[in-house]
């Protein structure tokens, strides 16, 4: 029993919310992913870029829980991803034409894109502070528990609960379900094999005729789908506030890497890594270990690595450690 | 010829404006951004080095910078002997068993070959050091914090005038760097910014969850002046006589006696002010020039044409028997401690270091803006850039309050929008800032006053 107690205290405490915290981080690292491969720069814009699609979805939210439009036990805002998307997409072509474009055009260095990817990522962080303000937003509704931890005690008569938030289904769910879309279309359809090619071999893949205006065109709508849907996760999970997004950036940039950049599939799998690393080193054990342990062996420490403080270091941490040793990530980068 | 005339204009037309917001604002004002450009100008020096003679792009400015203020802490504030009774002595041990370990790892990196056996070892002792001093620190920890925590609850420092830390600060920086230099500087152009960014990001949460080092985000107030005290200066016969010689005209005006006594008073608060914001911006001054003479002697100098060989072709340098590594290291330490150095400067300008208040926006991205809009590899430039868009970042928020109520004047005050507007005038920087990048990246890459080497 009282094995069975520490497992579902480990699933509780970390397991589902590295779950959730990292199928939030791989949106977003499949975003810089594709930027780098196909695009060839680091996105220095990507937290915020991310946050300006969730702006949109949190406007649209309020406008329409004024109105009274609700999506039943769901949350309101998943309504409103594919209005935010299209806005996203919108904000990315435009200034994709006239910021981006020319220096692809020129094929500048990746150092200035990475350098204009700052700029941009001054003027957006403007943006959205002068529409929406720096302020922290709630803008989830609907049920909030799938299972509560009185729930899961009566049902299963253990000492230690169970809680799954509806917002942890939703994402680990959608997260699946838009990433299988997409290796889908990247592997299985012409346009998603000719952005491969046009990621691994530029001038064979214009020599074999592939348009790379279509190609920048749909990557930038891949994006734009990928930002938005990772970026209302994580507000519905947390909350929405622009600082928070723009931070975010470290940890994805991080997932990315570790998986490998240019790689989507390793940067899938890197957003979990950095999650459950963040997660498993800063968790205290002590209650764990007193579940397994006999009485007198009991720890009295927090039993705790590293304090909460360095969630974010522990992921730079392994970043460096996996720079080191294999800089081109875990999963062998930069083919798409 | 034509170049310096460029340069001349600029800076006049920096120093006009500078002088215009000192008579449309008020002089307090004027000199706190002249200083904070002066520091500026420090952190772009140093940032400029890094990009513009070698190609090497930092993100980590904010950690060094960082680094720099704790060293004004450490050097500034009186020890705290309780917290060193009460645990000073765990702390030592700790600090000798991190020194250690990293010999051994440095004795079994050299004594054994590249094998599993070696990176297993070197494992073992990581995890067994990492348990060890943990065991030893976290009650000396416990210890120190719990000494007064409103108002200590920390080391201390050494109780030294807080000048000497600007030495400390760039040596703080420099050492921090060589470590990051070592780890990093094999990394490609981008993957070494990020790299750099997320290390910075590493230091600045170090300082600012371990209290017992700097009292984290709890601040540390009162840092003592290099300066004179307003308050001193106030009481002081000297520096009364100073201002009423100043402003004797206008104060000959007055008639009443103790009107005149009035006026006389405020004059001298003001003036006090001014006084000591003028003497930092002295200090400040003098270490800019410093700096520039020595960066601009360098970049003449053989090690200088060595660098920028490297810059444009690493691969030939490379093959004339350049150490391409070993000057990489060499300008990737130079530059940081001379980011130390500023980093030290601004606690040192504002008497209190918040560790809270390192962003990568502000420390990091905003630098390098000033490098990129001043002119990468020229040193004019990069301090030129550190003015500009220092007060940009300042004055935007009034700029753009004045465009508002210029465009919305026919609106009513009620409206929403306008309100809006208003609110939200102080998120202009962002855009003013960004939008000034973007122009000049596309319509003059190489800055405002761009790299043009003429060797003698």
């Amino acid at each position: 029993m009282d094995f069975i107690n520490a497992i579902v205290l480990l699933l509780n405490y970390t397991v589902i919310p590295a779950l959730t915290y990292g199928s939030q981080l791989a949106l977003g690292a499949i975003f810089v992913t594709l930027v780098y491969g196909i695009l060839r720069f680091a996105n220095f814009a990507t937290g915020d870029m991310m946050s300006f699609g969730t702006m949109v979805a949190v406007l649209i939210t309020f406008y329409f829980q004024s109105l009274g439009i609700s999506f039943g036990f769901l949350p309101t805002a998943l309504l409103t991803i594919p209005p935010a998307i299209l806005a996203m997409i919108f904000y990315m072509l435009f200034i994709d034409k006239f910021v981006f474009s020319y220096y692809r055009v020129k094929k500048s260095p990746p150092v200035q894109l990475a350098m204009v990817s700052v700029g941009v990522m001054f003027v957006t962080q403007a943006i959205i502070r002068i529409i929406i303000g720096p302020f922290d937003r709630r803008f989830f509704d609907g049920e909030k528990f799938i299972l509560k931890a009185n729930e899961f005690r009566e049902m299963t008569g253990l000492n230690e609960g169970l809680t799954i938030k509806s917002t942890q289904a939703i994402t680990i769910f959608v997260t699946v379900l838009v990433v299988s879309i997409m290796f889908w279309f990247l592997n299985r359809t012409k346009t998603g094999t000719s952005m491969r090619a046009y990621s691994d071999n530029e001038d064979l893949a214009l020599l074999s005729g592939i348009d790379p205006k279509k190609v920048v065109l749909i990557t930038w709508i891949i994006a734009g789908i990928l930002a938005t849907i990772g970026g209302v996760l994580y507000g519905l999970d947390k909350s929405y506030r622009p600082f928070v997004y723009f931070n975010n950036m470290l940890p994805i940039f991080a997932a990315a890497i570790v998986g490998g950049i240019g790689n989507p599939f390793g940067a899938f799998l890197g957003g979990y890594v950095i999650a459950f690393a963040e997660i498993l080193v800063t968790y205290a054990y002590k209650k764990f270990f007193a579940y397994l342990l006999p009485e007198f062996m009991e720890p009295d420490s927090l039993m705790q690595l590293l304090s909460t403080d360095y969630k974010f270091a522990v992921s730079f941490s392994i970043l460096v450690i996996v720079l080191l040793f294999r800089p081109s990530g875990i999963f062998k980068g930069k083919t798409l | 010829m034509m170049q310096h005339k460029n340069i001349i204009a600029a800076y006049s037309i920096m120093i006009l404006l500078i002088i215009a917001v000192g008579v449309l604002q008020s002089w307090t004002i004027a000199l706190t951004i002249l200083n904070y450009c002066l520091i500026s100008a420090v952190m772009t020096i140093g940032a400029n080095i890094q990009w513009g003679y070698a190609g090497l792009i930092n993100f980590g400015i904010m950690g060094y910078t960082a680094l720099g203020g704790l060293a004004a802490v450490l050097v500034n504030v009186p020890p705290v002997k309780e917290a060193w009774k009460a645990g000073g002595s765990g702390m030592v041990v700790s600090l000798i068993l991190i020194i250690s370990g990293v010999y051994i790892i440095r004795t079994v990196l050299r004594k054994f070959e590249n094998s599993k056996k070696r990176n297993y070892i070197v494992a073992a002792i990581i995890i067994i050091g990492f348990v060890t001093i943990r065991y030893i620190s976290g009650p000396a920890i416990e210890n120190i914090e719990a000494v007064d925590p409103a108002k200590t609850g920390f080391l201390g420092g050494l109780g030294l005038p807080i000048i000497f830390s600007w030495i400390v600060g760039g040596l703080f920086a420099a050492g921090i760097a060589f470590i990051v230099g070592k780890i990093a500087l094999g990394l490609r152009a981008d993957y070494l910014a990020i790299a750099t960014l997320l290390i910075a990001e590493i230091i600045v949460s170090i300082i600012k969850h371990e209290d017992w080092l700097a009292r984290g985000v709890k601040n540390v107030i009162g840092l003592k002046r290099p300066v004179p005290y307003e308050v001193d200066l106030q009481g002081s016969t000297w520096f009364i006589d100073l201002v009423e010689k100043f402003h004797s005209k206008k104060l000959d005006l007055i008639t009443s006696l103790s009107e005149r006594q009035d006026v006389l008073n405020q004059l001298v608060i003001d003036a006090s002010s001014v006084y000591v914001k003028l003497c930092l911006a002295g200090l400040f001054l003098t270490v800019v020039i410093i700096l520039l003479i020595l960066t601009q002697k360098a970049l003449y100098s053989p090690w200088g044409r060595k660098m920028r060989a490297i810059r444009d072709n690493e691969v030939a340098a490379n093959a004339m028997g350049k150490n391409v590594v070993k000057e990489h290291l060499l300008i990737f330490i130079l530059g940081s401690a001379i980011v130390g150095i500023a980093g030290a400067m601004m606690v040192t300008n504002d008497g209190l270091f918040t560790p809270g208040s390192y962003r990568p926006m502000r420390y990091t991205f905003v630098i390098w803006v000033m490098v990129i809009v001043g002119g990468t590899g020229n040193n004019f430039g990069a301090i030129l850039g550190g003015f500009v868009v220092w007060f940009l970042w300042v004055e935007a928020a009034p700029i753009a309050l004045f465009f508002i109520n210029f465009f919305t004047a026919h609106l009513d005050e009620t409206n929403a929008v306008k309100q809006h507007l208003i609110q939200s005038a102080a998120y202009f920087r962002f855009l003013l800032v960004g939008i000034g990048l973007l122009i000049i990246m596309r319509y003059r890459p190489k800055g405002l006053i761009p790299e043009k080497i003429n060797i003698k």
